[in-house]
């Protein structure tokens, strides 16, 4: 009895977990967002309507020049090239990190170490990560100067630097999937009759699709924007539409123009996310 | 695939993961100019590097924005970790999506963002408004590691502190934050990590002839490689691989269920 009634005296109880703390704890950060970070972001879609006056003045038009100038086949050329390089980046590093992760998950001895050994480089410089390979793709390079072959600053180039950087993000949600798996599962299939790729199908494939789809999000939505690879190991001769984004503010001082293209970016990451969601959703439904 | 194929896969894997790396280590200590001739073991370079006022004004620099940046996003982000789980459904969920927003967002696009946005509010650029940028997503880094921790660890503790007669400020002090103090801890050490190595943000908000490591190495690979570059990448993962080790092992050791990935 006592305790019910120095519980009342403390006041207000959360339904489940920790005591409740006051909801104005989140101000700061959320005021810190509102700031630094919706606000600059509702500043280039109003940038994206503008248009530039003399050298470095900004004419607020509110029209969809921009956009129009983007509408054009040079442009589309590079949006399409940018989608490629993203839906690249997701199939290869699911490719090569999917089997990886099943490894890890059901097979690897002392996990923790091998899983450390993943996060590093996820969390290491990812521009000195890209700039490593400047140096292995060298012709000079012992390797290359043997076999006689220059990929740097090719398009291969840009294909290996996107695996190499982005597959840590990728294993990492789909390890986090296939470790929760009950193996028994796959081992009653296959006792049940199933084969090894039936079991594989109709078992670890399903469970693992969350990790699948948020593995698929943290890579493809990041290639979207994706500058420096392209700009380091393909000697900035592709553009991408971070290329684009990058040259309209640190070279041709066309800030509305480059807010369009970013605002365009946006828009196609919103789709993007709504659409593996709404998969993520019904494979949810699906498997129960 | 059976389980050798697998293993022999994972192997590949890692061997891919990491020779970069070493590869870039090995040649910081190759004492020859030219960097892809070895000619002979020696630590010149990093002496070079150490002596150079460039490199060692952008390391300040990259030092005291990446300590700021983790004080103010361990402040903001546990604040926003304690308040977040207990909010209603209705509010809550567009919270999340924007501390999700703030991390998938291309940096690119957050850059120019911020470079537009700092130069209409009249803000100039530096020291000040990289570490204002870098805040933005690392107290979200910081929230999700501390929340994970936060709502992981269960009432009973702080149910007990109430029990015996303890208010909300007290129960704080002396029950949740010591609980929550490993998680804050490695939650900053990663917000520390994550600004040291920042390019894309830095690049459009630091404004001209203020520098950072990572800055100085994109700028100076318009020349190439070469054996200072690899001396300075050297020293950068150096820090950044002692601080996430540091930051891992103290998440294991309190709660085991918040890995992987952060």
């Amino acid at each position: 009895m006592a305790a019910v009634a120095a519980r009342k005296r403390w006041g207000r109880r959360a339904r489940g977990g920790a005591p409740s703390y006051p909801g104005w704890l989140a101000l700061p950060a959320l005021g810190w967002y509102g700031a630094f970070f919706l606000a600059p972001l509702a500043f280039i879609f109003a940038y994206s309507f503008a248009e530039l006056s003399g050298f470095a003045g900004v004419d607020f038009a509110w029209n969809l020049e921009n956009y129009r100038y983007l509408w054009d086949p040079v442009y589309g050329e590079v949006f399409l090239r940018t989608l490629g390089l993203a839906g690249f980046g997701t199939a290869a590093t699911l490719l090569v990190g999917f089997p990886f992760a099943y490894w890890l998950a059901r097979y690897a001895p002392a996990k923790t170490l091998l899983l450390l050994l993943v996060i590093l480089p996820f969390w290491t410089s990812f521009l000195i990560r890209t700039y490593a390979w400047l140096i292995i793709l060298d012709p000079d390079f012992p390797l290359f100067r043997a076999l006689d072959v220059n990929l740097l600053y090719s398009q291969r180039a840009i294909y290996i630097g996107v695996v190499y950087n982005y597959l840590p993000l990728m294993v990492l949600p789909l390890y986090a999937a296939l470790s929760r798996m009950d193996w028994a599962l796959v081992e009653a299939a296959q006792d049940l009759g199933d084969g090894p790729l039936r079991a594989f199908r109709r078992i670890t494939l399903p469970l693992s699709l969350p990790g699948i789809v948020a593995g698929s999000l943290l890579v493809f939505i990041p290639l979207t924007g994706e500058y420096l690879i392209p700009a380091i190991l393909g000697g900035n001769k592709t553009a991408y539409a971070g290329t684009l984004i990058a040259q309209q503010f640190s070279e041709a001082h066309d800030w509305p123009f480059g807010s369009a293209i970013a605002v365009v970016v946006i828009a196609g990451m919103t789709v993007v996310l709504v659409a593996f969601s709404r998969l993520a959703a019904r494979g949810e439904v699906a498997h129960g | 695939m059976g389980r050798k194929a697998l293993g022999a896969h994972a192997l590949v894997v890692y061997a891919f993961l990491y020779l970069p790396i070493l590869i870039v280590v090995a040649y910081a200590f190759n004492g020859g100019r030219q960097t892809l001739n070895w000619e002979g073991f020696s630590t010149r370079w990093f002496g070079e590097a150490l002596r150079d006022d460039t490199i060692t004004s952008a390391l300040r620099n990259s030092l005291l924005v990446a300590l700021g940046n983790a004080a103010v996003a361990c402040l903001l982000g546990t604040m926003l970790a304690l308040a977040l789980p207990r909010m209603r459904r209705s509010t809550r969920i567009p919270l999340d999506a924007l501390v999700t927003m703030t991390l998938v967002t291309p940096e690119i696009v957050f850059g120019i963002a911020a470079l537009v946005f700092f130069s209409h509010a009249g803000i100039a650029l530096g020291l000040k408004t990289i570490l204002i940028a870098h805040v933005v997503f690392n107290a979200s880094v910081v929230a999700l590691v501390v929340r994970a921790r936060f709502v992981g660890m269960g009432r009973s503790f702080e149910e007990a502190s109430y029990d015996l007669g303890a208010g909300p400020v007290s129960t704080f002090r002396q029950v949740t934050l010591p609980r929550l103090a490993p998680a804050i801890v490695a939650g900053g050490l990663l917000a520390f990590t994550f600004s040291f190595d920042d390019f894309y943000t830095s690049f459009f908000v630091s404004g001209a002839g203020t520098s950072t490591l990572p800055l100085f190495i994109f700028s100076s690979l318009r020349f190439g490689v070469s054996p200072v570059i690899n001396a300075v990448a050297v020293l950068i993962l150096c820090l950044t691989v002692v601080a996430i080790v540091v930051a891992y092992l103290i998440l294991r050791r309190s709660s085991p269920k918040t890995l992987p990935g952060l």
